[in-house]
């Protein structure tokens, strides 16, 4: 089984390492501007996925975490901290070296919240807004469950609309590139970022992210707590009676997913250099849900896969208007003719003997 | 705040609760009949609204909202029809997701077909400066339109569902299926039924409102929320008590302004939902055993 | 192989001494608006037993087996696990103290084959969380191959190891009743709960059961059990409960209740009552 996992998840770096090369030969290294974007979009999914897979637990409001996590982090890095600059906090995180000074175009002290630092905040923060609304939600079932976090992801979108804070209907940009590995050398440094002469280097990157991202959650479901997931899934009454805190297992798998979907904003963000309020809408979460029902809800490989594809088609504009049409129509009939998923259809065997990894 | 602010207020708050009201009538119908709560409800009121507006071109205002009404309960029986009808025993999941993809490629369609733009209907007396005054409190006539509207369509449901046989026949249906099916009773025909009453009082709704509010592809969206919020507030499949409900949340929003900006109206109607969600998920009125009966 | 399966030994007070119960309910009542399912019971379970609760259709037994499990909150009274009290808690945290249950309808986990279902059995006896199994830790392999490997004898104990990789809800019926037991088992419980072991069975599998429960008490798991299955009940039982419109009927050893007349009525009726 461990094999296996490690056999599919080098396949998918082959497969990366491939679709570069093809790139080049092509001609067409821009692709990987959207491969990079596809990959980022794909640990929301996976997050989701393990959510409503295996926990059973839908979530219609999966894109508000994205946007929490990628406008956190581009308010902390371009809003100008300099007028608190006297307060205790603003001192305190100077100290702590989370912050940088810089000029504006004004040259005009520009005081700023590192990147790393902006990111830990902002996935924190996410994971916190998990744990607190879901308390109440996941007590919820069905009908109940789906409207609340429908009304979350709302809440958040009507928040970022209006707030001057968050940029209102224009969103935030100019969001500065983030730095993993400082400059060595001759190497030049290893950044988040849409400089087009890190272009490669940040869908090595992305995709990197991704598939750890997607081995930590293979591991997960092949354990202990994997199997517990699964089976309060199943049956809950039985799973409760097997010893299975079924609560705390829900709220542990609601702030997991919603971490994965936090620092997939962050990282995006920073690559976009800016984000708009669209992330944070209705649609988006029901993209993301449309996505992971397409893969099948417990197959976290195809969710991956048929995610980030959908994905990257969509990102080079192949749906046109119809966008948003398409993922309302690939919602529809996955639900109708094949509520396993996709994959589920055909080849069954074929992928279940590849990635039966991600079954386990 | 002075009486006659007071009382614009309470009339804007009536107004928009009973739109609500309907909208959650119109889940209430299709939860109860099938169990299924339809996110494409919203659609229902949108579609009267644009349907209405297009066919003004060609037909009087009465004659272009009837046939509006009509058109919207034959796509209601046609979803029906096409994604509910033979699924057998689906999951309270998949049922979600699969109206959310209704509600979708409604809304897409309607784009693609009226565009962005922001139309109404004309006002049915007058114009939007016509009011009539009520003491110092001016009213439009729209809005007694729309009052009317509304309790015309409560008391028509009332007699329906408590008078004649095919109402009663829903209601059996909804208790209890398997019995019903046993009297005889068409139950696949109930649901489609229960369908197109959902479309028929949404679109309605949707004309008799649409000179206030406007109408635009995505007016449904926020609608299906508000009206979800309503019927949970008065006890999901409870209509009577949604009316009530309704016109407490119309008012609760209409008074808001004066305390919150108004790009946060839309924010409170959600927390209301949520909160309602936490604490009392059967409802403000009667106990968690009476609001499993599900009864009109 | 038999791998005796003991009983947990971090709660080892009162194991043998018959004055202890195990379990013990103290006037318990449940009601459900006007209907008073479970009225005023008491019983005792001495530790080593196995205890049957009988009574006709209707009579409260499942829904007493919930009140012990934590599956329904009483109305009031209290009921001690070895010598804690324990309604009110959650089924789960019941389970941690070393309860275990069986489900009349066959509870077992859709996607996943038998031997995974006993592993999620083996939940209380493991540790594991969710940073180690993200992480793969090297502390997990360890605990998984001994889950592993205790879940594989329960199946042999159950005599069903062939079934060990089959999908567990396409099982047959016997096997399936095999598997939820070996789950309950895994949790090495001191209490097992067993309702209505023998249904659906037939008079051989009936009495494979029969032997296995005897089997589970010689290891020292106490049993208590809700059946309809007389012979299985005389058969086995140390001790009979008998229960009849929630209320408490009579309480004996199986030979006493056979010739209780009050016992006798209320299954074959006045007259064959005053026949016998």
């Amino acid at each position: 089984m461990q094999q296996r996992k490690i056999l599919a998840l080098a396949a998918l770096c082959l497969l990366v390492v491939g679709l570069h090369l093809a790139a080049v030969l092509t001609g067409s290294l821009f692709y990987l501007t959207q491969l990079t974007m596809a990959a980022y979009y794909g640990l929301v999914i996976i997050g989701l996925g393990t959510l409503m897979g295996y926990a059973g637990q839908i979530s219609l409001g999966h894109a508000g975490f994205f946007a929490i996590g990628g406008y956190l982090a581009a308010s902390l890095t371009t809003r100008n901290l300099a007028i608190f600059q006297d307060s205790w906090p603003v001192r305190w995180l100077e100290g702590l070296g989370m912050l940088k000074s810089a000029q504006n175009l004004a040259g005009e002290p520009l005081l700023t919240m590192v990147p790393w630092a902006a990111c830990g905040c902002a996935v924190a923060a996410a994971a916190l807004i998990a744990l607190l609304i879901g308390i109440p939600v996941l007590k919820l079932q069905g009908h109940y469950l789906a409207m609340a976090t429908l009304g979350f992801g709302t809440i958040i979108y009507r928040i970022l609309l209006a707030s001057p804070y968050f940029g209102e209907a224009d969103g935030i940009s100019e969001v500065p590139g983030f730095t993993l590995l400082p400059a060595l050398g001759q190497l030049g440094p290893v950044m988040v970022s849409g400089d087009p002469g890190l272009r490669v280097a940040n869908y090595y990157l992305a995709w990197g992210v991704l598939i750890l991202g997607m081995g930590l959650l293979l591991n997960l479901i092949g354990s202990r707590v994997g199997r517990a997931l699964r089976s309060l899934h199943s049956s809950p009454e039985a799973a409760e009676a097997a010893g299975v805190d079924t609560s705390r297992f829900k709220l542990q798998v609601f702030v997991l997913s919603a971490v994965y979907a936090a620092l997939a904003g962050v990282l995006l963000t920073h690559f976009n250099g800016g984000i708009g309020p669209s992330e944070a809408s209705v649609m988006k979460s029901v993209r993301y849900v449309a996505l992971v029902a397409v893969g099948g809800m417990a197959h976290l490989w195809g969710t991956l896969l048929m995610g980030v594809t959908l994905t990257f088609l969509s990102l080079r504009g192949v749906f046109g208007t119809f966008d948003d049409a398409v993922f309302g129509t690939i919602l529809i009939l996955v639900m109708l003719f094949a509520p396993e998923g996709i994959l589920s259809l055909r080849l069954k065997q074929v992928w279940n003997a590849i990635f039966s990894g991600a079954r386990s | 705040m002075s009486l006659d602010l007071f009382f614009q207020y309470l009339f804007a708050g009536i107004t928009y609760g009973a739109i609500y009201a309907i909208v959650a009538i119109g889940f209430n119908i299709i939860y109860n009949a099938t169990g299924i709560i339809n996110f494409a409800q919203g659609e229902f009121v949108m579609l009267g609204g644009m349907i209405s507006i297009s066919l003004l071109q060609f037909m009087p205002l009465a004659a272009a909202m009837a046939l509006a009404v009509a058109i919207t309960m034959g796509i209601g029986a046609t979803i029906e029809m096409l994604f509910i009808r033979w699924l057998d025993r689906p999951s309270v999941l998949r049922m979600i997701i699969i109206t959310i993809g209704i509600s979708i490629l409604l809304r897409e369609s309607a784009l693609h077909i009226w565009g962005e733009s922001i139309r109404s209907l004309p006002y049915f007396y007058g114009n939007e400066v016509t009011t009539f005054s009520l003491g110092n409190v001016h009213i439009s006539p729209q809005v007694l339109w729309v009052l009317a509207a509304c309790a015309v369509m409560v008391g028509g449901l009332n007699v329906f569902f408590k008078g004649t046989p095919i109402g009663r026949e829903m209601r059996a249906c909804a208790a209890n299926r398997t019995a019903a099916l046993l009297c005889g009773i068409n139950t696949r025909n109930m649901v489609t039924l229960s369908f197109m009453l959902s479309a028929g009082i949404g679109a309605l709704a949707g004309c008799v409102m649409s000179p206030i509010t406007y109408t635009q592809y995505d007016s449904g969206t926020s609608l299906a929320i508000k009206g979800f919020t309503v019927a949970i507030l008065g006890g999901l499949g409870n209509s009577m008590a949604a009316v009530a409900a309704g016109i407490l949340l119309g008012v609760i929003e209409a008074f808001s302004v004066s305390v919150v900006p108004l790009a946060f109206q839309d924010a409170i109607s959600i927390t209301i939902l949520l909160l309602i969600l936490f604490v009392r998920p059967h409802g403000l009125f009667g106990s968690s055993a009476a609001a499993r009966l599900k009864d009109f | 192989m038999n791998r005796e399966i003991r009983g947990a030994e971090d709660n080892s007070a009162g194991r043998g001494t018959v004055d202890e119960a195990l379990l013990e309910l103290v006037s318990v009542h449940k009601r459900f608006g006007g209907l008073h399912a479970v009225n005023d019971v008491s019983f005792k379970v001495a530790p080593g037993t196995i205890k049957a609760v009988i009574g006709p259709n209707g009579a409260g037994k499942t829904t007493l087996f919930n009140l012990i499990a934590g599956n329904l909150p009483v109305s009031t009274g209290s009921i001690h696990f070895q010598g804690q009290e324990i309604q009110g808690k959650k089924p789960h945290q019941i389970a941690r103290l070393g309860m275990a249950r069986t489900f009349q309808n066959i509870k077992l986990f859709q996607g996943m084959t038998a031997l995974e279902c006993i592993m999620v059995g083996r939940h209380v006896r493991s540790r594991a969380g969710f940073f180690a199994g993200m992480f793969s830790l090297p502390s997990t392999w360890k605990e998984e191959r001994a889950i592993r490997e205790s879940s594989l004898e329960l199946l042999e104990l159950m005599e069903i190891a062939e079934c060990a990789d089959v999908e567990a809800t396409s099982l047959a019926f016997g096997q399936q009743r095999a598997v939820e037991m070996a789950r309950a088992l895994a949790a090495e419980p001191r209490l097992l709960l067993l309702d209505e072991p023998a249904a659906g069975l037939n008079i051989y599998e009936t009495a494979e059961v029969a032997r296995l429960i005897c089997r589970i008490r010689d290891m020292g798991i106490t049993v208590l059990l809700v059946e309809h299955d007389m012979s299985l009940v005389m058969d086995i039982s140390d001790e009979i409960v008998v229960l009849c419109f929630g209320r408490k009927l009579a309480e004996d050893i199986p030979l006493h209740i056979q010739k209780n007349i009050e016992v006798i009525k209320i299954y074959l009726g006045e007259d064959d009552a005053l026949a016998a």
